[in-house]
């Protein structure tokens, strides 16, 4: 994996590294960048629905306008993510076009492509995909993904999938770790990855990319039980804009992901945020209406 | 700032006795910590106003320099990083440099920085990630010729210096390696890459010579 040394890969995972400890919200409008930015947030994803949203909704879903893109780029000064479909090449060429900082190729869109992922190598900007396993994680950095993140079930309000998921991964990898190397080959081969990426995640026990948490966060708490699991920082759909008091929770959410390791400053930070998203039981959902598995 | 140390043979250089933080509120201070672990240095992830007065210098690291802004108000450390910053050494790279400088051109967002540099910045004005990129830097430190693999994320430009400040290295006909009295400040990040040299640099001119 040389490719993995690159200049160009380095500077991409240099952005990612700089992302680490904070939280990404997602963001519909030029108005809420600019709440999440007064929360503290390190970035934001511009999109034209929240998860819960496209869920409610149904239909396909698909990259933002450019316009609100573009107005989200202008009102804030930190980094602006959006997403293409899986697979969606000229979603993903319209978006480093318009020069965002990072492109989520994301499963919560519908994807354009069942069998193929974007070639990521291909891209100055850098990508960040979602995985449930430790697998899925190493194809994508295979592709060029500069970031990692758990799927977790999006737009549900409900952490339990982006927990299994974080420890799915750290548990494949700490068991990577003292795998003879005989087995390695047929690691690479179950997982349908290059021998070389498969001995540096047992060599290092982590991935050779930054590993964030997404999906179903909705309080402080589930923000710092994802670091806590050892997420590197995390994502927030729709738990910020669908809650009761979104500023609140946002700062509060912050506070928490910084001070994930001081229980007193999270049940502080916790108080009086109104009612949470409502949420749905990620259990109760139909395993062919999940996100998840695109 | 007299050239007291900068003769010091930084290989045989002695760091156990250091203990060096970094303002851990957000960005990629791990990656600093662990540079310091392999010096042999101790280190401290600072959060609390209290940490700073466990510490012998500072690193404020790359990161998000709103988001830093606004902890450091949320969590009481603007006060006491300023006192900190006036009488010990301290190494800003990227955000870390907006927060030290006395002027951000370009303020769309407010940040308050915390004006204890003679330099005014633009952040981003090496545009946006795509615009990002790596560049070796050859330069004299020490009286060593010395190259460094910078790496430019998203990074603030300097737009003017003091007459107190000394330019340590320039690219493109702006400086990206400043240093002021005990504060040193870069546009560029060199911890990203297993290379130590600026840090040692940053250890034996700063520290080392404080002890």
């Amino acid at each position: 994996m040389k490719r993995l040394e690159d200049k160009k890969h380095k500077v991409k995972i240099g952005l990612a590294e700089m992302l680490k400890g904070g939280v990404i919200m997602d963001v519909i409008s030029a108005e809420q960048a600019r709440i999440a930015e007064n929360c503290g947030a390190v970035a934001v994803m511009a999109l034209e629905r929240v998860p819960s949203d496209i869920r409610a909704d149904g239909g396909v879903a698909r990259m933002a306008d450019p316009d609100i893109i573009e107005e989200i780029k202008k009102a804030v000064t930190i980094p602006v993510m959006a997403k293409c479909r899986i697979g969606h090449i000229s979603e993903a060429q319209v978006l480093e076009s318009l020069e965002v900082d990072f492109i989520d190729e994301s499963e919560v869109l519908t994807p354009a492509d069942y069998k193929h992922h974007v070639d990521k190598w291909a891209f100055n900007v850098p990508f960040v995909c979602g995985c449930r396993n430790l697998g899925e994680a190493l194809r994508r950095i295979s592709e060029g993904a500069a970031m990692i993140r758990t799927k977790g079930e999006a737009g549900t309000g409900d952490v339990s999938h982006a927990v299994r998921h974080l420890r799915e991964i750290n548990t494949a990898m700490k068991s990577l770790t003292v795998t003879p190397e005989e087995e390695l080959y047929t690691v690479a081969k179950d997982f349908q990855v290059s021998i070389d990426l498969v001995r540096i995640v047992a060599k290092e026990g982590k991935l050779p990319v930054p590993n964030f948490a997404a999906g179903g966060i909705a309080t402080p708490a589930d923000a710092a039980l994802c670091m806590q699991l050892g997420a590197e920082a995390v994502f927030v759909g729709s738990g910020i804009f669908k809650s009761d008091n979104p500023e609140k929770r946002g700062k509060a959410i912050v506070t928490a992901t910084t001070n994930f390791q001081d229980p007193s400053m999270i049940a502080d930070c916790s108080r009086g945020l109104g009612d949470a998203m409502k949420g749905i039981q990620a259990e109760d959902i139909p395993e062919e209406e999940l996100l998840q598995t695109r | 700032m007299t050239d007291e140390g900068l003769d010091r043979d930084t290989v045989m250089a002695d760091y156990s006795k250091l203990k060096v933080g970094v303002l851990a509120l957000q960005g990629d201070f791990k990656r600093h910590t662990h540079q310091l672990g392999q010096l042999g240095s101790r280190t401290l992830e600072v959060r609390t106003a209290s940490h700073l007065e466990e510490i012998d210098g500072l690193i404020i690291p790359g990161g998000e320099s709103t988001t830093m802004d606004i902890l450091i108000d949320r969590f009481r450390l603007r006060q006491p990083l300023i006192e900190f910053c006036q009488i010990k050494p301290v190494w800003g790279t990227c955000a870390g440099m907006i927060m030290l400088a006395k002027n951000i051109e370009d303020n769309q967002a407010n940040v308050s920085p915390l004006g204890l540099m003679d330099i005014d910045v633009v952040r981003t004005g090496y545009g946006r990630q795509v615009h990002s990129f790596e560049q070796l830097l050859m330069t004299k430190l020490n009286g060593e010729d010395i190259t460094l693999r910078a790496t430019f994320i998203r990074a603030p430009m300097i737009t003017r210096v003091g007459k107190s400040v000394q330019i340590l290295i320039e690219y493109n006909g702006s400086p990206v390696l400043v240093s002021e009295g005990l504060i040193m400040a870069s546009s560029f990040h060199t911890e990203l890459d297993n290379d130590t040299t600026l840090l040692e640099f940053f250890m034996g001119r700063f520290l080392l010579s404080q002890k």
